[in-house]
């Protein structure tokens, strides 16, 4: 790819794909910007009408926004916690050499197999539920009173299902990097008098640091838009609780019918998600460069 | 303050014996090379010593004390890697000091000792650069650095100088020795390489198939190998071995005779100059030799035999005598 007429050749092979990403991201983006500034009610279609900033003020100054803005924030940052820590831990479990190694390697990820409402419903109908839900009975087996999950802890029940999902995702990235270790550091590291615990401080976990990077970057794009977790089930309640900023957006487009409203959200929604990745870029980001 | 001895210690992989049995005193100072061809159990062996992997059975004695059962800090040993296994995230001075950071020592003393290895090994310009950014050589001083701060009992060095290019590994090869004769620290080392074996040892260790074949000081065991394993092992290019008629004539199964002990000019043999190589300083030339075989002959550089010629041999310098099954007589 050196010559002059290599590169120019490279870059007219690239450019219809070019092309039709940025088209594909390009039209739905205008549109929204489009709509987000347009009177458009489902219920009365014939009312239009340039209205400047008044979805976007509407929406700022919704009573569920910031609460909206801090549970989405939330969910991802619970999420995060919950399953690099917890995949790091059963990373290095199944990293050592067990009988039965390959299955139980499946098990682990196998969470990440079962679709999100369908995870979603077996955890709150099958678990949680305060009657038929296991933990019920167990908490009555135990002589105590139900803990009614979607009701009082709304958000904490949502992170939890999530990380359930999302668990296996950072288990598998994360033993992938444990297992590029190489062993003669390792034992070098255990000849220079370190112990199990400051191998895995001094070693092990600064050769993690890019794949957690990369963990984290996956995940907080996905995590941002967490929507059937919550539609299945508290539904964004109870009243508002555990309204996440894309299940506002859902509830202005299909509930309230306010097609403006819902693209003016959408539009916060991905100045919300540069923010993020902004921050993410500037504060770990150096960890991908080799 | 660093005598090893290891009593009957066996090391078994499953049903595969990797070392049947072996007893073997290092004493307090000496430069034991471990050599061997690849397999031959070296590398596990000293790793045994190490701690790395635990021995079968056996005892291991470092100074005196029982140490079979120690995990490796406690052995008081360092260890330099074939890889050099530096730890790529940090830099060279924390690479260094790492063992003294895990020993708990205070950071003025870390520091002190860091600058004092540094100096002793050429790195004080490096210290703040990460592995990445070093050369092989370089690379390999610093796994000498971290090995050296520590002021071990003994130091293990695993094949160091296999991944440098032939030109460093010559001058590495000296660094080493210089560095046993300043420190006066017993070090074990592990090579393939006879030279290297050779060249810097005080006691060799012949390994083969896990046993030790032979150990000796370098030229006890080229002038007198115990058998034919050892004889063909020891010197570069290898000993000629000739069996059947001209063996019998010195009452043997086999007869050895060393490249550099046959003369070109006139003699007994006669053969046809096969490859030759002229390396100017030497010449080596493999003669086909009727009635014994393909000898290889270490002739002064003038000799201007080439391929095709016709010579006469003579050997001139000891003959070894091996029985049928390679011991020597």
């Amino acid at each position: 790819m050196a010559t002059q007429s290599s590169r120019f050749a490279a870059r007219l092979m690239v450019a219809p794909s070019v092309t039709v990403l940025f088209i594909w991201m390009i039209i739905p983006l205008a549109m929204a910007i489009y709509y987000s500034f347009r009177l458009y009610r489902l219920i009365s279609p014939d009312r239009t009408g340039w209205v400047g900033f008044r979805n976007y003020s509407w929406f700022v100054n919704s009573p569920e926004f910031w609460l909206a803005i801090s549970n989405t924030l939330l969910l991802v940052g619970g999420v995060l916690i919950i399953t690099i820590v917890l995949g790091t831990l059963i990373a290095l479990l199944i990293d050592q050499p067990v009988w039965g190694q390959g299955p139980l390697r499946i098990l682990v990820i196998s969470p990440f197999f079962v679709m999100p409402p369908v995870a979603a419903s077996i955890w709150e109908n099958l678990f949680m539920h305060p009657q038929n839900g296991m933990l019920a009975s167990l908490a009555l087996g135990l002589g105590m009173k139900p803990i009614l999950f979607m009701e009082n802890y709304p958000m904490a029940s949502v992170i939890f299902i999530v990380s359930w999902e999302w668990l296996p995702f950072a288990t598998l990235i994360l033993l992938t990097a444990l297992q590029s270790l190489s062993s003669e550091q390792l034992e070098a590291a255990e000849m220079d008098g370190a112990s199990a615990f400051s191998r895995f401080r001094y070693i092990i976990l600064p050769h993690m640091t890019r794949a957690i990077t990369v963990v984290i970057l996956i995940q907080t794009i996905f995590l941002l838009g967490i929507f059937g977790e919550i539609f299945t089930t508290t539904q964004g309640g109870p009243g508002s609780a555990s309204t996440t900023l894309p299940y506002m957006i859902f509830k202005q487009a299909i509930a309230a019918k306010d097609i403006g409203r819902a693209a003016a959200g959408g539009i916060i929604a991905v100045i919300l998600a540069n923010i993020v990745a902004y921050f993410l870029m500037r504060g770990i980001g150096r960890n991908l460069d080799a | 303050m660093g005598k090893i001895e290891l009593t009957k210690v066996r090391k078994s992989f499953g049903d595969v014996h990797v070392i049947p049995s072996i007893d073997l005193t290092i004493n307090d100072g000496e430069f034991v090379v471990f050599v061997g061809p690849s397999g031959c159990g070296k590398s596990t062996l000293l790793r045994l010593i190490a701690g790395l992997e635990d021995t079968t059975s056996g005892t291991i004695e470092i100074d005196g004390k029982d140490a079979t059962a120690l995990p490796p800090a406690k052995r008081g040993l360092a260890m330099v890697f074939q890889s050099y296994a530096l730890y790529p995230h940090m830099t060279v001075r924390k690479n260094i000091a790492f063992p003294l950071k895990m020993a708990g020592m205070d950071q003025a003393e870390q520091d002190k000792r860091v600058e004092r290895a540094a100096k002793v090994l050429n790195l004080a310009s490096y210290l703040d650069r990460r592995p990445g950014q070093l050369s092989g050589g370089q690379r390999q001083r610093v796994a000498i650095g971290r090995a050296i701060v520590r002021e071990p009992a003994a130091f293990l060095f695993d094949e160091p100088l296999s991944n440098l290019d032939a030109a460093l590994r010559v001058g590495m090869r000296q660094e080493i020795s210089e560095l046993h004769q300043s420190l006066k620290t017993t070090m074990i080392y592990v090579t393939h390489d006879q030279v290297e074996a050779m060249t810097m040892a005080d006691k060799i260790v012949v390994l083969h198939a896990g046993r030790i074949e032979q150990v000796g000081a370098p030229l006890e065991l080229y002038n007198n190998p115990r058998n034919k394993f050892v004889a063909g092992f020891i010197g570069s290019p290898k000993m000629n071995f000739i069996e059947g008629a001209e063996a019998a004539k010195h009452k043997a199964h086999t007869i050895g005779v060393r490249p550099e002990h046959i003369t070109v000019g006139d003699g007994p043999w006669e053969g046809v100059v096969g490859l030759s190589e002229h390396l100017g300083s030497d010449s080596f030339l493999k003669v086909a030799v009727e009635g014994i075989g393909t000898l290889t002959v270490r002739a002064p550089g003038e000799v201007g035999a080439h391929h095709g010629d016709r010579i006469r041999l003579a050997p001139a310098g000891k003959i070894h005598r091996f029985d049928e099954s390679g011991n020597a007589l």
